[in-house]
């Protein structure tokens, strides 16, 4: 140490006394603090999730992303919430009426709700926090879901002001909302946080960042009382919640991790008792030496192959559907993607309310006859195994993709004889390429559905949906879609449904490859997840940290 | 002394603005903006979230209003964490990142010199070679191998200590500061051992020998003062390899250091945040390269002449 001490402006030596400093201030620190803990305090019940990466945002109105919206349930409620299995209940809203044309909603604030300030919420709230979402001024990334509100499109388009949004508060407890069409899925996007209410004071006085701990003022189960970026966001239950009799966790700690691998880590160390997701090269492990804990459980999404319809080859109807014909999902599902995932043969997944699932037209044919018959369309198509198409599998930089795809190009090499070339892009660069049709032949792409109603899928199809990047363009599918908006009767609605998803497959737009899983390791104390009974979460993976609660 | 330092500092100014222009290019290069994501908005919100961030200014209006907030130390909202300010997060991440890669280099400098020396005199005995080994190993296994071993066997296997996070016990910090000092620990090791060998064997020491002086006076004042030298030097590539080694390092033990930032930003085309962590960066390494010179100087009579 002689040679740093000697130094004469002390520098290096101030700098790395600092640090050492540090380690010693710190560990004397948390030795008081572990010393003078009260007791009560041990007795806390904490629940520590592992939550992917870190929030883009906990503004409601602002944020998009789904890490944000675990912690903003927690946070914040709206009109309507979600029971564990996933089936919308009361929110902040005790009852509700809709009109008989479907066209007004009108909700009836609970008396006892209240902000965690103690203020109480008001319809006014819904009515601030839904026309901050639609104002151009805000840059909401998901003011598209109120689009069925009267004249949110027009707000939002700069067409019209934020006041003549269809939501108006008749009273401090009576809000009335009036849609542009009747949208029978309207309450399932309620329960999106861009949808909660924001307590105006607030966001008025601190900005952008009236979501600091100690500017923040909540309405759900829980307040935010610390967040430290990359680090841990602390939530703790929110006293002044009208069901706060229920919550039975003290506090919930949300840790960002976007490595799988070192969140699994922290799991098996015991620092989470709850992670985000698993990584799939560890699949295996965990099923021969964690089982009990590995909870898989059907979702809300859908991983497929899109075809590029606006240029050759795939603008030909027949070579797209051998394409689709020729990949073999069992073997992908056995081999590859090894989770649980289901093969899929709808872009719909299936099991929604109501909806009939809608298949593509060789789901029960054997995969031989399969093969058989999508080489019959290659050879219509004008291609051969002497005469083979060169194709381009794109992409997004991520060893399962890769994975997928190389089997894939095995599958209809083999089949078809194509010769298929791999191309990989980071996942920006690759959505660029994507939506501009210029470059792609087949592409992966994935939706994870907003809400639980086909139409969270469907309306992606549409001749000017933003997720459109095969160009699939069918005026009948529109008018469907179209009618099925405007259509009350549910099972009226959900028939135009599938006979427009009916359309979209029969087009072979897209090879639907598998419906995804969510995949968590849950450790056994921790209760009051389970949706069905069978050990799953719900589809939605909507997982609320106010019903859950640690037994050990 | 003063007057040298003044030059230095005024000379990183020019190196800055060159940093600063080149990456604000660089990266508006790159295909895909901070708003793509798997869906894209409807036109009327990617035209207003474009208008809320400037984005829809031409490329040089940008730059030059950027260049005037970061001459008044705004670095800009970040496009990502859209609650915080890029200046935010930096000066949130820095005291981290600065306790992780100071206390790294740290222990690597006192473990080191400490096995170096330790390696010289007692040069070719199994001691020596046992040191030269280990210091090997340390270099041939990359930190990104390291780290996740140390984890699975400390924390996973044995739990003797956390394997993530920070800032809720002093326990955190020992893993991710020893994955990221070992191998710099073999760097300084394998370097004050030679540099020693050859100063053991000068004609000060000799003398100084010769007088009677004890061992271990005559090591530590004398012969190590000589014999850090080489050390000092390689403290600037240290400092920037532990800054590098700390994105990997920080990402592996989830700590919220600004290394995180860099790779996170750089994926989201969080245009200001990845330019922000670049300036800090930048400037870190300009600083710290000063430092090292100044010390040296300090050490060295010679090298103060010049």
């Amino acid at each position: 140490m002689s040679f740093i001490t000697k130094t004469k402006d002390g520098l290096v030596h101030g700098f790395l006394n600092s640090s050492r400093a540090f380690l010693i201030g710190t560990g004397l620190l948390a030795s008081s603090m572990a010393v003078l803990a009260p007791v009560s305090a041990q007795a806390e019940m904490v629940l520590n999730r592992g939550n992917g990466s870190e929030p883009g945002s906990l503004d409601p109105q602002i944020t998009e992303d789904v890490p944000a919206s675990h912690i903003l349930r927690d946070l914040f409620e709206g009109l309507v919430g979600e029971a564990p299995s996933g089936d919308i209940v009361p929110g902040d809203a005790e009852s509700w009426t809709v009109s008989e044309d479907g066209l007004t909603y009108t909700f009836k604030i609970r008396d006892d709700a209240k902000w965690s300030n103690g203020e109480p919420v008001t319809a006014g709230d819904f009515v601030y926090a839904w026309q901050r979402a639609v104002d151009p001024k805000t840059g909401s990334e998901y003011s598209f879901l109120l689009a069925p509100i009267k004249n949110a499109e027009d707000i939002t388009a700069g067409k019209k002001d934020p006041s003549e949004l269809g939501a108006k508060a008749i009273d401090d407890k009576t809000l009335e909302v009036d849609l542009a069409g009747p949208t029978p899925y309207f309450l399932g996007l309620l329960t999106h946080s861009v949808s909660y209410p924001v307590y105006k004071p607030a966001v008025e006085k601190f900005g952008d960042q009236w979501t600091r701990p100690d500017n923040s003022v909540t309405n759900g189960a829980f307040k935010l009382i610390e967040w430290n970026p990359q680090s841990r966001i602390v939530l703790a239950k929110n006293d002044q919640y009208w069901n706060a009799d229920s919550v039975k966790l003290d506090k919930v700690i949300y840790y960002p991790t976007e490595s799988t691998t070192a969140e699994l880590k922290r799991y098996r160390a015991g620092e989470l008792d709850w992670t985000y997701e698993v990584p799939n090269d560890q699949i295996k492990w965990i099923r021969d030496n964690m089982n009990d804990e590995f909870v898989v459980s059907n979702y809300l999404g859908v991983y497929y192959y899109g075809f590029n319809m606006t240029k050759p080859p795939f603008d030909n109807a027949k070579l797209r559907e051998a394409f689709s014909l020729a990949i073999n999902r069992d073997i992908l599902m056995d081999k590859i993607v090894t989770a649980g995932e289901v093969p899929a043969y709808s872009y719909v997944v299936p099991g929604m309310n109501g909806y009939d699932p809608v298949y593509v037209n060789f789901k029960d044919m054997p995969q031989k006859e399969r093969n058989e018959k999508a080489y019959k369309l290659y050879q219509e198509a004008g291609y051969s195994k002497d005469n083979p198409l060169t194709v381009e599998i794109r992409y997004n930089t991520n060893d399962n993709h890769k994975k997928i795809a190389i089997a894939i190009a095995s599958m209809w090499k083999s089949v078809l004889g194509a010769k298929v070339n791999l191309v990989n892009e980071e996942f920006k660069v690759f959505l660029e390429t994507r939506k501009a049709k210029e470059k792609t032949q087949v592409f992966r792409a994935g939706w994870i559905g907003d809400y639980n109603d086909p139409n969270t899928f469907l309306e992606l199809w549409k001749s000017d949906s933003g997720l459109n990047d095969t160009g699939f363009a069918d005026p009948e599918y529109d008018k469907l879609m179209d009618e099925a908006s405007k259509e009350q009767d549910s099972a009226k609605r959900m028939k135009l449904l599938e006979d427009a998803e009916r359309i979209f497959l029969d087009a072979n737009a897209v090879a639907p490859i598998y419906h995804y899983v969510t995949k968590h390791m849950i450790k056994p104390y921790v209760k009051g997840w389970d949706a069905d009974g069978k050990g799953h979460v719900n589809v939605l993976d909507h997982v609320r940290s106010q019903y859950l609660y640690i037994e050990k | 002394m003063l007057g040298f330092t003044l030059k230095r500092l005024l000379g990183a100014i020019p190196t800055l603005f060159i940093i600063v222009t080149l990456s604000f290019f660089l990266i508006r290069t790159a295909p895909g903006g901070p708003f793509d994501k798997e869906r894209s908005v409807p036109p009327e919100v990617a035209a207003n979230l474009n208008a809320v961030y400037h984005l829809d200014e031409p490329l040089w209006m940008q730059y030059g209003r950027y260049l005037g907030d970061v001459i008044q130390g705004d670095f800009g909202p970040s496009f990502q964490y859209r609650d915080f300010t890029v200046t935010e997060l930096i000066f949130r991440g820095f005291p981290v990142s600065l306790t992780l890669g100071g206390s790294a280099i740290f222990l690597a400098l006192i473990i080191g010199t400490t096995l170096g020396t330790l390696a010289a005199l007692k040069q070719n005995s199994k001691l020596d070679y046992a040191v030269m080994a280990t210091a090997m190993t340390g270099i041939t296994i990359p930190n990104f191998v390291m780290a996740p071993l140390l984890t699975l066997v400390f924390g996973v296997y044995l739990r003797w200590l956390p394997v993530g996070g920070w800032e809720q016990g002093w326990d955190q910090v020992v893993l991710p500061i020893v994955a990221l000092a070992l191998p710099q620990i073999a760097y300084i090791a394998r370097l004050t051992r030679g540099s020693m060998i050859e100063v053991l064997r000068s004609n000060f020491v000799r003398t100084a020998r010769a007088k009677g002086i004890p061992e271990h006076i005559m090591i530590t004042r004398h012969a190590l003062k000589a014999g850090i030298l080489p050390v000092v030097s390689y403290l600037g590539p240290a400092s920037a390899a532990v800054i590098t080694g700390s994105v990997v390092i920080e990402q592996i033990f989830s700590i919220p250091g600004i290394g995180r930032y860099f790779v996170q930003g750089a994926l989201n085309r969080d245009y200001t945040l990845v330019m922000g962590v670049v300036i800090f960066y930048g400037s870190l390494i300009i600083l710290f390269n000063l430092l090292v010179d100044l010390v040296y100087g300090l050490l060295d009579p010679k090298v103060r002449m010049q």
